[in-house]
């Protein structure tokens, strides 16, 4: 599904990501793991299409696309959607607004009609319940004057509205308590389906004790240094990141 | 004289000659304003107070006076508001009573064109007219004052509350030659008197007409006024005005002073707070595009003692369009326990686009608490992303950005009407960019589910 090719990036002439390969297959759930600064953020928001960002070399596909040749909205609309570290408020901006302009730049993309009000209406009411966020934050600005957990909630109840095809969560559990973890675990693994990828971006190892991974990646330097399934991140707890440096340096 | 000026006095003289005969302070009043247009001549750039908008447009000019209401039924009917409503329609300038609506007004409610309000009882009328506005305030005050008869007339009673809005609409048409109107607006609100005032500029697409306004707004004790500025007109139109309020102890005047058309605008807002617990709210938004120019000059004098004022104005500039926002704040000697607040903020949404702001404060007491705060910009890219992200196109994130950046003013207009009009004018004011109209209109009809 997801298809990342030598992938070279540099931020202000400094290269972060310096030959980075990675495939997932419609169904997995990837880890990416590391060191603070060794560009596990990078990874999902070049990805996404944020544009600080340069591409030096390399490639990434997405059901044999080309998705650095698309558009942001382009990406999104084709199932690839990002949720942020630190999610952007957006005063004066509706989360109604975004979650029906959103839903509905996604299925006219599928060649689907607006969807009637009733239903829209019924089907968020049944997601911001599942999110157990209270009806009232559809009327509130996104983001705005939200709690760090509740911006994360926001983030997923996006999710699990626009249902995308490979969901990319970078560091969704920095910040949160153990109960909004729980919360937002539960979310993302609603998701998880046998056409649905993902792709967690994460420094602890703690999330993956909720959301279990097929693969792990432990990202050092701007290259994926080793690779396992689930028992990688138990292992990463208890003894550091220290000997896959070392590892990866011999 | 220059050959502008003259050219207006000839139409002055044109005039005259076919009026019949009138009070004499009404003439003794209309020579005084044109000696002092004579004087003055039209403002200068190098005239601080029009540093920033070029007027030789309008002197140069060749506006004729209507002679004629005539306009198609038809199209005031998609123009006004759908309101139900207590209405004066002027067209050019020109009383319409078919357009008009002045059945059923309440006990205690006077409302009526100004031509009339002169063949009632002049007398009554002599004293307020021009007791704010005087013919030295600018040239077009003074112009105004020289062409001054016909205009809009609302005297409420004391303790009278209006529960229905009182529209003002102008209509301008467009016809073979431009024309210019200077009406003057004169209301007189008794103590604890209340209602909600809607002037509305609009008219024909193609109307390429002056309208030079003079209002003058009193307010007695505790008298509540809520004023819209709707200014809906078409943009060759050219639209020069001044508000002027005088306000008494524990009143309350709100103006919501909202430009989406007109090519060249000017409004002048001035409030004289006179007496203890009296307050003036201004609130403002203006949505330029193309080459239109949109000047708002506001001032607030603190005459007494535990006056307040509060303002917000909210710029959108598009195109090579052009913004002034002046906003002045004077506190006299003797005015203690002033608070004064100003808020501008203004939306760059081209690289041509140009807005000139300046808050100015002149302050002669120590016990006072101002605040003022000046933002341009352009939408925040951060969110732009962040709504693209979600699938949503580029265009309709900006438009979205943008509706939100008039929402905060828009927030506090209490009448439905007005604000979706607001919303639905500033969603759809660039169609082919900003396909925000559907957006809005879901939206209305989600907050009714």
């Amino acid at each position: 599904m997801l298809e990342v090719k030598d992938l070279h990036v540099s931020v202000d002439g400094n290269e972060i990501l310096k030959g980075l390969s990675l495939t997932i297959n419609a169904g997995e759930v990837h880890a990416i793991m590391g060191p603070n600064g060794s560009g596990k953020s990078t990874l999902s928001s070049v990805i996404a299409g944020k544009e600080d960002y340069e591409i030096t070399s390399g490639s990434v596909t997405f059901d044999g696309k080309d998705v650095l040749a698309m558009d942001i909205e382009e990406r999104a609309r084709a199932g690839l959607l990002l949720g942020f570290q630190y999610p952007v408020e957006i005063p004066g901006v509706k989360n109604i607004y975004l979650l029906k302009a959103a839903l509905n730049a996604k299925r006219e993309a599928l060649g689907l009609g607006e969807m009637p009000a009733p239903e829209f209406m019924k089907l968020i009411k049944e997601k911001i319940a599942a999110m157990k966020m209270d009806a009232s934050f559809l009327q509130r600005a996104v983001n705005e004057g939200f709690s760090g957990g509740e911006k994360k909630r926001n983030e997923i109840l996006q999710m699990i509205v626009l249902e995308p095809r490979l969901a990319m969560l970078d560091e969704i559990d920095s910040g949160l308590d153990i109960d909004a973890m729980k919360v937002v675990a539960d979310g993302v693994n609603s998701l998880r389906s046998e056409e649905r990828s993902m792709l967690l971006v994460t420094h602890y190892q703690r999330l993956l004790d909720y959301i279990v991974p097929d693969r792990v990646h432990v990202l050092v330097d701007g290259r994926i240094a080793k690779s396992g399934d689930a028992e990688l991140a138990r292992e990463l707890e208890v003894r550091g990141y220290d000997w896959v440096l070392e590892e990866s340096a011999a | 004289m220059s050959e502008d000026v003259k050219r207006f006095l000839d139409r002055l003289s044109e005039r005259s000659a076919n009026r019949g005969p009138e009070p004499s302070w009404i003439a003794a009043r209309r020579q005084a304003g044109a000696a002092r247009f004579e004087a003055l001549g039209f403002p200068h750039r190098r005239v601080e107070e029009w540093k920033y908008t070029d007027v030789r447009n309008i002197a140069r000019g060749d506006f004729v006076l209507a002679k004629e209401a005539e306009f198609s039924p038809a199209t005031a009917a998609t123009l006004a508001l759908p309101l139900d409503a207590h209405k004066l329609t002027f067209v050019d300038g020109i009383f319409a009573p078919r357009l008009s609506d002045l059945a059923d007004l309440p006990d205690g409610v006077q409302l009526l064109p100004l031509s009339q309000a002169l063949e009632n009882n002049h007398e009554a009328v002599g004293g307020p007219l021009g007791r704010l506005t005087g013919v030295d305030f600018s040239p077009f005050a003074a112009l105004n004052t020289a062409f001054m008869e016909e205009g809009a007339v609302l005297r409420l009673a004391p303790r009278t509350v209006v529960e229905k809005p009182i529209v003002l609409q102008f209509l301008s048409r467009a016809g073979e030659q431009p024309v210019m109107s200077h009406p003057r607006i004169l209301i007189e609100a008794g103590a604890r008197s209340e209602a909600t005032v809607i002037e509305h500029h609009t008219g024909e697409v193609a109307a390429a007409n002056f309208t030079n306004l003079v209002e003058e707004i009193m307010l007695d004790r505790g008298a509540i006024l809520t004023h819209y500025k709707l200014l809906e007109s078409p943009e060759q139109d050219s639209h020069v005005a001044s508000m002027h309020m005088e306000l008494r102890r524990d009143s309350r005047f709100t103006s919501f002073n909202l430009c989406l058309g007109g090519g060249l605008v000017r409004n002048d807002l001035v409030s004289e707070l006179n007496g203890e617990g009296a307050e003036v709210i201004y609130q403002g938004l203006f949505h330029a595009q193309g080459r239109q120019h949109v000047d708002n000059h506001t001032l607030a004098n603190h005459n007494s003692p535990r006056v307040r004022s509060w303002e917000n104005y909210k710029g959108i500039l598009d195109d090579r369009a052009r913004g002034v926002y002046n906003s002045k704040v004077v506190v006299k000697r003797d005015s203690s326990k002033i608070v004064a607040e100003q808020h501008s903020a203004n939306l760059l949404l081209s690289d041509r686009a140009e807005i000139d702001t300046k808050p100015e404060l002149e302050i002669y007491n120590d016990d006072v608490q101002c605040a003022h705060g000046a933002t341009t910009g352009q939408l925040d890219e951060e969110a732009v992303f962040a709504l693209r992200s979600r699938g949503i196109d580029e265009q309709t994130a900006r438009g979205l950005l943008t509706l939100a950046f008039a929402g905060e003013v828009m927030e506090q207009v209490g009448l439905d009407v007005v604000a979706e009009r607001v919303e639905l004018a500033v969603a759809g004011k660039l169609p082919d960019r900003y396909h925000l109209a559907g957006l809005v209109e879901a939206a209305v009809a989600l907050n009714e589910d």
